[in-house]
């Protein structure tokens, strides 16, 4: 581990100045993925910048109905708020599903996000990574790719992203705050992360120095019937296979919309538009339901592995949208 | 036949007498013995899998700011001998498999000794490597012995015969992946070298282990040192299961740091990572199993071809094969194994090897042959329990598992059960029920001694064992209580020390047997020297002798586990809301720490049944998912209705107490029990561990 | 790098110059010799180093001390209001043999206080089966799946966990929570 320095400005400006004008510093807030990384060695900066009590730590109602959720906000918090129990469930779901009691006292909304990939040899620096170090290949390539992507994933790297709470994040419509060296600016929660292409070394559209100061999320009464289903090989305390966030608005057994997103899949919380768009005007039925994931997962590309590979990630993403979405229509039989 | 003790103490359900210590977190484990002004040694690990150290650049390393020694082949001592690869370290540039100590730096804080060790550069000559195991090699060999000492095949009768003309046959191959032991507590070493005029020098190890006279013992010849010469201190261990049972290269690490830096304590503390390819392992198995059978289900003929790794440098063999050879009455009978020396870490004992994996193949393979027959599982056990000892022809000094198995059935709520599988569907979960039989033998080892002083109305007694959650403090007062018959407030037992006497291993569940026995030897000795009115200073001393019972029996306890599973009809998800275990070991000497022992290893059961799989990458040649967010050992909420019984047995072959031993049999059995019921619940046949939802997912 | 710093440790208070690089967990072990606490993975993924900080449980080993200047750190040594008492919660893990090798148990102890926090302010868990209404607590079967869930981040090799959950479930003011 590097030696490094650590201040803590007085305010999110100074503090985006601070990490704007050296490459290699980094803002430390919840620390619960970076101080893993610095002593990985994945991660080496020469400096920290504390901005845990730089950004707010409330959750606030804004006009239009919604809430704008600190980046401070632990996730515990967060989880436990009313509002966001009541108004958007799934977020509660998915934050509670993620990690330990212990990590979401510790990490922070706007770090949650950020967390990076969990693949095994990104996380060995013995091992070649493009994201870590770009240009030295993927090993995770015809390795342990159980965990790996089934979507979006390119020749340089198959990762996916770990968070749970982005996922359904992705699914609410939210939107990021960020506040840089040239002001603030807004991003679309679906556009905060980047798929890997020819830069796996990025995993955001965020410049460096841009912080997340708060996210929002919009009025969304479908979200009231909204639910994260996680699956993964532990009954708790374990990273997702995959992951399914949804919210659905079901009249007369007919849907009328949907939202969704899928966790596990891909190296972004991948916003599920075709299954959302097969899923419009369809009867609420295990049938409709297969085809919006049949929809979703038509590009789908497993990945090969000594350890077998990831192809179950396809019919698994299938049955775990149909269950959730099933749950969420109300329904007692199945078609 | 030795004499029963009277249980007054030994039967009684007391709590930990170290449970005060252990929940507010004041038992001092070997990383945290205070000392002054410690070193903090940190390694480098080989990250080619095969090939030899051509260059070590420590200038970098050495140059940094409290940085007081760095360690390689070049300057590290040349130790007396080199005869254990495994723990040859630093004695020469060869790689035998990627994670090996190639280096060590010693510096004054934990965070510059990790940065210089990022920053010691090393070069190789790689060679190209081999790690994949299979059955269809063509370098398999045949090692002299298995653990420990058994011999490696066996055979009786004619098994091709049965199989051709049995009425009834299955000839299935069963796997079982590699398992990391993975206790909590990392191993670490305090290690100080005090160079003393006139004899020599001293060397105290605080370490982490589950035997404190043989890591002595290991040392001494290692460094060549006189045993008064050294000296191992160990009063808690944070748990081993195997993997603590012999030393490791880092406790020779620890110890040829602290030699380099004379009269400074070093503490070594291997990170959870570098557990993965210096601390032991469960090697991956391949089982064979061939069952010839008649109709009503007696077999005719039982076999099991085991194919396994080692690494290269050096041999371990696990017993996966011997476990069959007493199970089942058959006339015809097979059991081998073939080892694959690979380049890969060093495999070693993890909790109860050989019973462990080897109950796996012949469990689902009996599961199996009962569907093939129509016959209740249980039955199909029941109708082939022998009268004797298959392998031996001698008697069992107990058996009881037709016990276990009925009990267990009775408590489960077996009766009844509808055999045919994927037919139970509850609120969207495939629902299902599997049994197992349990195994494990009663062991003793040769030798334990144990003191015995009278002082201050009190007895104390002496003994070098090793408390590694097992209980020991505990329930060793317990024992030499009764054999006092005196009250068990009034005895204190002292372990964890090579100052005491010698004591074996804390490993094969023969602890209590032996240090056991060793006390009740020794109380015999007091009470024959100074009756029943001591004075203050008397003393004496006892150990554990042969006991002739064992050439006339077969010692083994017996167990039966019944697990219910539950498996997702939309996501394959597996979970375990029922799992019982009902075990015949002996006299239980405390029924709350006892229990914790089955339930503990049912749990590792559990894990190894639904998660555990160290993924260990061909490529590399190490294990890709090194640490404990990858590598899953069970959670709280993995765990539901999880019950242990016993059923009482009286045996008065087995030892003083009557006991046989309670920290093994629990892990064994349980996998299959939980694939039978995966099976049950799926219709999907579960050959292959670890249980992942992708196995039996709909549709996959 | 150095940097100077304040911390409250189980009610007695250390001025100490630590690396910027030392985790709060290895500023109590190593530097004050605070070794209720204990190392078993470093990296968050075994809870063997929980402790409380500000009332709340965190882990020691992914929280940098430079950045915890001045917090209030309880350990399970200092959950005892004295040397030959003990808390609730160290009773019940006593009685109900909610441990073996002892190594992850003072992190599970601060755990369990925490969750004992969290179930008394109503936040839900992963095993609530309406996070609106929050947890069932009257219910025993639920609570032993609620505490189940809230302890998962403390591993247990030795596999205790139906003794932690009982004990857990004890100070809770259940008297059975293991079902059965």
């Amino acid at each position: 581990m590097r030696p490094f320095a650590y201040a803590t400005p007085p305010d999110a400006r100074e503090a985006v100045l601070a990490v704007a004008e050296r490459p290699d510093a980094t803002f430390l807030a919840g620390g619960t993925n970076l101080v893993d990384h610095l002593r990985l060695g994945v991660a080496a900066p020469g400096l920290l910048v504390d901005v845990t009590a730089l950004t707010s730590a409330e959750i606030d109602d804004l006009s239009d109905g919604g809430l704008r959720i600190g980046a401070a906000v632990r996730n515990s918090d967060l989880a436990a708020d009313r509002r966001v129990r009541a108004r958007y469930p799934v977020l509660a779901e998915a934050l509670l599903a993620g990690a330990s009691g212990q990590l979401r006292n510790m990490a922070t909304t706007g770090g949650n996000p950020l967390q990076r990939t969990r693949c095994v040899y990104f996380q060995d620096v013995t091992t070649p990574c493009n994201k870590r170090a770009p240009g030295s290949g993927c090993a995770a390539l015809g390795g342990a790719t159980r965990n790996h992507a089934v979507l979006g994933a390119s020749e340089h790297c198959i990762a996916t992203h770990p968070s749970d709470m982005a996922v359904a994040l992705a699914a609410l419509d939210a939107r990021v705050q960020v506040l840089g060296p040239d002001g603030e600016r807004e991003i679309p929660f679906t556009e905060l992360h980047t798929l890997p292409g020819d830069t796996p070394e990025r995993d955001t559209v965020l410049e460096h120095g841009e912080l997340i100061t708060a996210i929002d999320v919009p009025d969304l009464p479908i979200a009231t019937r909204s639910r994260y289903r996680k699956v993964r090989d532990r009954a708790s305390y374990a990273f997702a296979l995959v992951s399914v966030a949804a919210c659905l608005d079901v009249a007369g057994g007919e849907i009328r919309d949907a939202r969704i997103a899928l966790g596990g899949v891909a190296h972004k919380p991948w916003r599920a538009h075709r299954a959302e768009e097969a899923l419009r005007g369809a009867p609420a039925t295990d049938e409709s339901y297969r085809a919006a994931a049949a929809a979703e997962l038509a590009d789908a590309r497993p990945q090969e592995g000594f350890d077998g590979g990831n192809a179950f990630k396809i019919p698994l993403l299938t049955g775990t949208l149909v269950s959730t979405l099933r749950a969420l229509a109300g329904e007692e039989t199945r078609a | 036949m030795t004499t029963t003790l009277e249980p007054r103490a030994i039967g009684r359900d007391l709590a930990r007498r170290d449970g005060g210590a252990k929940v507010r977190g004041t038992a001092v484990y070997a990383d945290e013995t205070p000392v002054a002004d410690p070193l903090f040694c940190r390694i480098v690990q080989a990250t080619v899998a095969r090939g030899r150290v051509t260059e070590v650049d420590t200038a970098d390393a050495s140059a940094l700011d409290g940085v007081v020694a760095v360690l390689t082949t070049a300057d590290a001592e040349r130790l007396a001998s080199t005869d254990d690869a495994e723990l040859a370290v630093l004695q020469g540039t060869g790689i035998g498999f990627r994670g090996q100590i190639v280096a060590a730096v010693l510096a004054g804080t934990d965070e510059v000794a990790r940065e210089a060790a990022d920053l010691v550069r090393v070069t190789y000559a790689e060679e190209e490597h081999d790690a994949r195991l299979s059955a269809d090699r063509d370098d398999l060999y045949t090692p002299e012995s298995v653990n420990p000492t058994y011999p490696p095949d066996t055979a009786e009768g004619d098994m091709a015969a049965a199989m051709a003309e049995a009425p009834v046959t299955l000839d299935r191959t069963y796997t079982t992946p590699m398992h990391h032991n993975n206790p909590m507590e990392p191993h670490a070493t305090t290690a100080l070298w005090e160079p003393r005029e006139g004899d020599g020098g001293h060397l105290t190890l605080w370490d982490s282990t589950q035997g404190v006279h043989p890591v002595r013992q290991t040392v001494t010849q290692i460094f060549g040192l006189e045993p008064e010469q050294v000296r191992v201190i160990c009063p808690f261990v944070g748990g081993g299961f195997g993997s603590k049972g012999t030393p490791h290269a880092n406790v020779v690490m620890a110890a040829l740091a602290a030699r380099a830096v004379p009269g400074r304590p070093v503490r070594l503390a291997l990170t959870r990572q570098q557990m993965f390819s210096l601390a032991g392992y469960r090697t991956p198995t391949i089982q064979r199993m061939q069952l010839a059978a008649e109709r009503d289900g007696r077999l005719r003929g039982i076999a099991i071809d085991v194919v396994e790794q080692t690494s290269r440098i050096k041999e371990f063999a696990e017993q996966t094969g011997v476990p069959t050879r007493n199970m089942y009455a058959a006339p015809n009978r097979r059991t081998t194994h073939r080892l694959a020396a690979l380049d890969v870490p060093v495999p070693s004992w993890m909790r109860a090897p050989g019973e462990c994996p080897g109950m796996f193949g012949p469990e689902v393979a009996m599961d199996e042959l009962a569907t093939a027959l129509g016959l209740d599982p249980v039955e199909l056990r029941i109708r082939n329990e022998p009268e004797v000892a298959p392998e031996t022809g001698k008697p069992f000094s107990s058996r009881n598992l037709v016990a276990c198995l009925r009990e267990g059935a009775e408590r489960f709520g077996w009766a009844g059960r509808d055999h045919r599988p994927g037919v139970r569907l509850e609120d969207g979960w495939w629902v299902g029920t599997g049994v197992a039989a349990s195994v494990y033998p009663t062991m003793r080892m040769p030798k334990s001694t144990a003191t015995v002083t009278y002082d201050g109305g009190r007895y104390v007694a002496r003994i070098g064992a090793a408390d590694l959650g097992t209980g020991a403090w505990t329930v060793l007062p317990q024992i030499a209580a009764d054999a006092l018959g005196a009250p068990v407030e009034d005895v204190d037992v002292l372990i964890g020390d090579t100052d005491h006497p010698e004591a074996s291993v804390a490993g094969g569940s023969s602890g209590t047997t032996t240090w056991g026995s060793a006390l009740v030897e020794a109380v015999r000795e007091f009470r024959d020297k100074y009756g029943d009115a001591p004075q203050d200073g008397d003393a004496a001393s006892g150990s554990v002798k042969p006991n002739p019972a064992e050439e006339e029996y077969v010692m083994s306890a017996f167990g039966a586990q019944f697990a219910e599973v539950r498996v997702h009809t939309d996501t394959g998800e597996v979970r375990v809301p029922r799992l019982y275990g009902v075990f015949a070991a002996g006299r239980i000497v405390n029924p709350r720490l006892a229990r914790s022992q089955f339930l503990g290893a049912m749990t590792m059961g559990l894990g190894m049944a639904l998660h555990e799989q160290s993924l260990l990458d061909p490529r590399t040649g190490h294990v890709v998912n090194h640490d404990l967010a990858e590598y899953h050992v069970p959670a709280n909420a993995d765990v539901d209705d999880l019950q242990a019984h016993w059923i009482d047995e009286d045996d008065p072959y087995v030892n003083a107490m009557g006991s046989k031993g309670v920290g093994e049999i629990g892990i064994v059995g349980t996998a299959a029990a939980v694939a039978n019921a995966a099976w049950h619940a799926t219709g999907v046949r579960l050959r292959d561990l670890p249980v992942t939802l992708d196995r039996v997912l709909p549709g996959r | 790098m150095e940097t100077e710093l304040t911390l409250r440790v189980d009610g007695a208070t250390h001025h100490l110059r630590v690396d910027t690089r030392t985790s709060l967990l290895d500023a109590l072990r190593q530097r004050l010799g605070a070794t209720s606490p204990k190392k078993g993975c470093d990296h968050g993924q075994c809870g063997a180093c929980t402790v409380l900080v500000g009332g709340r449980r965190i882990l020691g080993c992914l929280a940098l001390a430079v950045a915890h200047d001045g917090a209030e750190v309880t350990t399970s040594a200092g959950l005892a209001p004295g040397p030959d008492e003990a808390h609730p919660v160290h009773r019940a893990f006593v009685d109900h043999d909610a441990f073996q090798c002892g190594y992850c148990t003072p992190g599970q102890v601060c755990s369990a206080v925490g969750v004992l926090d969290e179930l008394e302010r109503g936040w839900p868990s992963a095993a609530t089966a309406d996070v609106v209404a929050g947890p069932d607590l009257g219910d025993a079967r639920a609570l032993d799946r609620e505490i189940a869930e809230r302890m998962s981040g403390n591993l247990c090799r030795c596999g205790a966990y139906k003794g932690i959950r009982a004990a857990v479930a004890e100070v809770a003011g259940v008297e059975d929570g293991a079902r059965r």
